[in-house]
């Protein structure tokens, strides 16, 4: 039996080659994010959504997570799944981009999860650190207790198309998770993003220095894409149907702008 | 002879308080994690989680630590009372900090080591990651997990006790929450009188045995022995309750779910009313009237429920409802209510 897994093991290292992890050179990726041709600025700039509404961001952050590169002859590098979880929070100049290590080369597209993976989401105590600890940021908290799982993107801000909340504001929030369920099937709002580098750059990634694949993010699609939401019919979008429909605009909010080699 | 009559009681009294004596030691004394014999393999991953002695006593303490809620004041042990099997005695709602009401009853602390879901919606699937509710929750602890932390990293018993219990004085989540665990999972209900006639150790009264078999005919496919709950989540037909809540639904976000609650155990009602997901029966026999005559249609009512003909519940007679109170009343574990090894 132990040979077995041994040869269980060996074979899947045989389709991943194993790299040594000193040889690997350094990989950022930015998360600019915008909204249409503007940049996003927290509390301050107001934007307007396809329905026509006025709307404020006070709060944004996302989960980046199982990145992946591939060379232009489909060789892939998955990042060891413990190095791969991000938190994108605007507003704070040390979580807008993920930095990964990759074994040196030219790398034509990349590949990672918007959200957290129903394995880690459903993973031990123990394997929950960093960003992934429901202690980490629990002010702005990321994780829902009552339904266990990871909140993959909030969204909040203010509208006059909002209606009154109870702290007496107009405010709109969106936080968007869901993983598919443990044991009953439900909503799967993980997103699976993959951009192609050719057209704006691709990644040369080189030992001493930093690649850097610059993504705009144009968080305006959260509202406008395929489903065009209103923030007067949908003021709160949580664990709900719904949220797919956000989820489904999102997941093409992202585009290459260039890479800094 | 009246001599020998007294000496006879006076023996008899020795006899038993020695005896009880014994069995108070037994139990007070740690002796790890043990499944007892008429139970089935626990649920919980104990490869990942062995339940030490440092382990359970850091655990013991965290759960009456009042440090776990914002302004110190509600400990998990306040709403989980181990005299009422760890349920919120005469409390419908769970009633927690600032006086603040909640929606649901606080549920037992109760062979959890052999659940799969957690609360009484299942929206939990790890006990692990079951403490992070009530700690974060606005009606309960209304606490961040960040902040307890914190105020445990500063406390001066603490971080020797984790050191104790982890090699370490590190505070982080994952030891907080297994600590909790390794105290939760010894919440073992397993010593009432139905478990040690299970074990040959004892006998059923015939009332008790007729009680007995009416329950295998009547409830035993929802409340499956030995835990007396099959952890299904179903409706069991008491109507929508005043809140609304949808139950099990909020989790799937499945219609079929909508007003189903994971089926509770029978062990220790003695100790736990008021019954149900909302606490809104405060007798026995009020959930047995609602079964046998006061049961109408409601969605996704249990399909075991449905007598024909637009009728609905569970026929039990006068006599019958007599001969089930005997035998449920077998359900109800002294030992655990008074476990010092689980007290404060």
């Amino acid at each position: 039996m132990a040979g077995l897994l041994f040869l269980a093991s060996c074979k899947k290292e045989g389709k991943e080659p194993e790299y040594n992890q000193n040889e690997l050179a350094p990989l950022s990726v930015e998360f600019d994010n915008i909204v249409g041709g503007t940049n996003l600025y927290l509390n301050a700039t107001t934007y307007t959504n396809a329905a026509g509404e006025d709307y404020t961001v006070s709060l944004l952050q996302y989960y980046v997570s199982n990145i992946k590169v591939y060379k232009a002859d489909g060789t892939e590098y998955v990042v060891p799944q413990d190095s791969s979880y991000f938190l994108i929070k605007e507003g704070d100049q040390a979580s807008g981009s993920a930095l990964v290590n990759v074994p040196e080369g030219d790398y034509a597209r990349l590949v990672f999860t918007l959200g957290v993976d129903s394995l880690r989401s459903t993973m031990d105590i123990d394997k929950r650190t960093g960003v992934l600890d429901p202690a980490s940021g629990m002010d702005n908290g990321m994780y829902w207790g009552w339904n266990s799982g990871y909140i993959f993107l909030k969204m909040e801000g203010l509208s006059a198309a909002a209606p009154v909340d109870g702290s007496g504001q107009n405010k709109f929030r969106y936080h968007i998770g869901g993983f598919g369920g443990y044991s009953a099937p439900t909503i799967n709002n993980i997103k699976e993003i993959s951009i192609d580098l050719n057209q704006a750059g691709v990644a040369k990634v080189r030992k001493g220095r930093t690649s850097n694949i610059h993504l705009m993010v144009d968080i305006g699609k959260v509202m406008s894409g395929t489903t065009t939401v209103s923030i007067a019919a949908n003021p709160t979008v949580m664990f709900s149907d719904f949220s797919t429909k956000i989820a489904a605009n999102y997941a093409a909010m992202f585009s290459h702008d260039h890479t800094e080699n | 002879m009246r001599k020998l009559k007294v000496t006879g009681i006076l023996v008899a009294i020795l006899v038993l308080a020695s005896c009880k004596k014994e069995i108070i030691d037994k139990v007070a004394e740690f002796t790890g994690f043990q499944k007892p014999v008429n139970f089935p393999e626990p649920a919980y991953h104990f490869d990942t989680n062995p339940v030490t002695r440092e382990g359970f006593e850091l655990g013991r303490k965290l759960f009456y630590e009042p440090r776990l809620s914002r302004n110190n004041t509600v400990s998990c042990g306040s709403c989980h009372i181990q005299t009422s099997a760890f349920t919120h005695h005469g409390h419908d709602v769970s009633h927690g900090i600032d006086d603040r009401l909640g929606k649901r009853n606080a549920p037992p602390i109760m062979n959890l080591a052999w659940h799969n879901s957690f609360n009484h919606d299942g929206g939990v699937f790890d006990l692990d990651m079951q403490p992070i509710v009530p700690i974060t929750t606005f009606e309960e602890m209304d606490e961040t997990l960040e902040n307890v932390l914190k105020k445990l990293k500063a406390h001066p018993q603490y971080p020797g006790l984790f050191a104790k219990a982890f090699g370490s004085e590190e505070i982080t989540s994952a030891r907080l929450l297994k600590a909790l665990s390794q105290f939760m999972v010894m919440c073992i209900s397993a010593d009432s009188k139905y478990d040690s006639v299970m074990r040959n150790e004892s006998s059923f009264t015939a009332e008790e045995m007729q009680g007995y078999e009416l329950f295998k005919q009547k409830c035993a496919s929802c409340h499956k022995e030995p835990l007396f709950t099959d952890l299904s989540f179903r409706n069991n037909g008491i109507g929508i309750g005043f809140n609304g809540d949808v139950g099990r639904y909020e989790i799937t976000l499945n219609e079929a779910d909508r007003y189903k609650f994971k089926v509770p155990s029978l062990r220790n009602l003695k100790y736990s009313a008021p019954y149900t997901h909302d606490g809104r029966f405060y007798t026995l026999d009020a959930v047995l009237d609602k079964y046998s005559t006061g049961m109408r249609y409601v969605q996704n009512i249990d399909p075991v429920l449905d007598k024909g003909n637009s009728t609905y519940g569970i026929d039990i007679s006068d006599a019958e409802r007599v001969y089930l109170k005997a035998f449920l009343n077998t359900l109800n574990d002294e030992h655990f209510v008074k476990n010092k090894l689980l007290s404060e």
